[in-house]
């Protein structure tokens, strides 16, 4: 699953930085029928779980009512460097990560 | 007296009738326009992202990815999508630029063709057009194109379907004016291929044009078909200096 | 006294109490009810200190840009743990939770909901010491004159 992720490179101590996520994701809702008038079957994104340096910083349990290619804003205070993580799984199982890295100076 | 200098206004009168083309930008929302303005929030990104993978990913039989011959794509490729589409000496025919990479994927590369708007044929064109992004459309200039761009001037301007309308009846007459809540666009295809919120998905400018055919009753030719290409030349010397805008929002 | 207060923070106290008729109007109303005390587990929620932030007139009820804001300070002591969105006319009503962890400098998130109706969007928050606030905001879902299927 394909995403991209916006965070700083480098912060100051105790600033507030943005994280963005986007990912790509029909995050089907289970009521569209396809071509044939049969429904697709429901499949979205249901968790999402920010960490950093291994602690959970953000997660969000979405629904069908969450829009395709589903994109989140929050804020963190930069309190040391480290690595987020981004760890994700849909309805059929299927997992999506990404990772970046905070340098606080 | 005032006859001579009418005479001599003439043309700056006429300059005055024809107003510059509006990209569908201006027709939009402040909420599109400020999706469309966000590079980070731009969903049509997402695509532009998974196309820049797959131009660095080797493919098919020659083992080659789109980089091994043409590099950096912001070098490469810059301007290219403002000049499609175009005539084509090895295919014979006018093609767009789906059309183009689709037979730079089967022919050089070797590799499974891309169905007309799959995923990887729309990442593909997205980030390949993208990289014109700000560059003005310049109307194709070989015979064939020429050619073809008047049968698509024709299309324009003749009513189809059982609506029987022409494009020119909503989109140069009406432009500006409400259908429901919509405002009509002038119908350009400059941000192409776009995301549109209807869609949830980034679209082709002939995705755009087939839902115009079913929305007037009419049969929709099929991806790919001359009668698109051909309208498609037709749309980009009809958007005149308008500038690439690929990943365009609409709504 | 009144300088103290951060403007961000005033600004939003007055918006939340400027919303907090319309919600606690509709509080009654036993459908909405027992979807707030799904969400919270019991106690419903009081009104205010919850900004909603849409666009009045969304343009497609697929993608309805969302920003949620709550007047919290979010030091160790005071803040917002979680947030939920509720769309009642949608299929499924509970659109999203969020979980703010510790790092969490702001109670505030953006995202893009899908709405199936013209309808009040709430946003429900569970604050550190147990209490749940809540803000909503009303948005009228534009239907498209040209679509894909005719």
């Amino acid at each position: 699953m394909l995403a991209r992720i916006q965070v700083p490179a480098q912060a100051k101590r105790g600033e507030i930085i943005t994280i963005r996520i986007a990912i790509q994701h029909p995050m089907e809702t289970g009521y569209r029928p396809d071509h044939f008038g049969r429904r697709i079957p429901r499949n979205v994104i249901h968790t999402l779980v920010v960490r950093f340096a291994g602690a959970e910083v953000f997660r969000a349990d979405m629904g069908s009512g969450v829009s395709a290619n589903p994109f989140l804003q929050f804020h963190v205070r930069a309190e040391a460097g480290g690595e987020f993580t981004f760890d994700w799984v849909d309805d059929t199982g299927a997992k999506g990560s990404e990772r970046a890295t905070l340098n606080v100076v | 007296m005032r006859a001579l200098c009418m005479l001599l206004l003439w043309p700056l009168l006429l300059a005055a009738q024809t107003p510059a083309p509006r990209s569908g930008l201006e027709f939009a929302s402040a909420d599109v326009r400020a999706l469309q303005a966000d590079d980070f929030a731009n969903p049509g990104m997402l695509w532009v992202a998974r196309g820049e993978k797959l131009w660095n990913t080797p493919a098919g039989r020659s083992a080659t990815s789109c980089a091994g011959c043409h590099r950096e794509a912001p070098v490469s490729m810059k301007g290219v999508a403002a000049r499609y589409p175009r005539f084509d000496r090895e295919a014979g025919a006018v093609l767009n630029l789906e059309a183009r990479i689709k037979r730079c994927r089967e022919s050089r590369q070797q590799a499974e063709a891309l169905p007309h708007e799959s995923e990887d044929l729309l990442a593909l064109t997205a980030y390949v057009a993208h990289q014109s992004r700000g560059q003005s459309l310049v109307p194709a200039k070989d015979v064939a194109s020429v050619a073809a761009r008047e049968r698509g001037r024709e299309q324009y301007f003749r009513r189809q379907g059982q609506m029987n309308l022409a494009c020119m009846h909503c989109h140069d007459r009406l432009a500006g004016r409400k259908l429901l809540s919509d405002t009509i666009s002038e119908g350009h295809g400059n941000g192409y291929p776009a995301y549109r919120l209807e869609w949830q998905a980034l679209g082709s400018l002939q995705r755009r044009l087939r839902a115009c055919f079913t929305g007037v009753r009419a049969e929709a030719p099929a991806f790919g078909a001359p009668e698109l290409i051909e309208l498609e030349l037709y749309l980009v010397q009809r958007a005149g200096p308008l500038r690439v805008e690929t990943p365009a929002v609409r709504r | 006294m009144m300088l103290m207060i951060p403007r961000r923070r005033f600004l939003l106290a007055c918006t939340a109490l400027a919303a907090a008729p319309l919600i606690s109007r509709a509080q009654g109303d036993p459908r909405r009810q027992a979807l707030l005390r799904e969400i919270t587990g019991g106690p419903l929620p009081s009104a205010g200190r919850v900004l909603v932030d849409t666009p009045p007139l969304a343009d497609n009820g697929h993608s309805v840009p969302l920003r949620v804001v709550i007047d919290s300070p979010m030091t160790a002591a005071e803040r917002v743990r979680r947030i939920t969105i509720l769309a009642e006319r949608n299929p499924r009503p509970i659109v999203a939770s969020y979980v703010l962890g510790p790092l969490c400098a702001r109670a505030e998130i953006s995202t893009r909901i899908r709405l199936a109706d013209i309808q009040e969007v709430i946003a429900v928050a569970e604050f550190s010491d147990g209490s749940w606030w809540m803000g909503g905001t009303r948005v009228i879902v534009t239907e498209l004159a040209c679509l894909e299927d005719g």
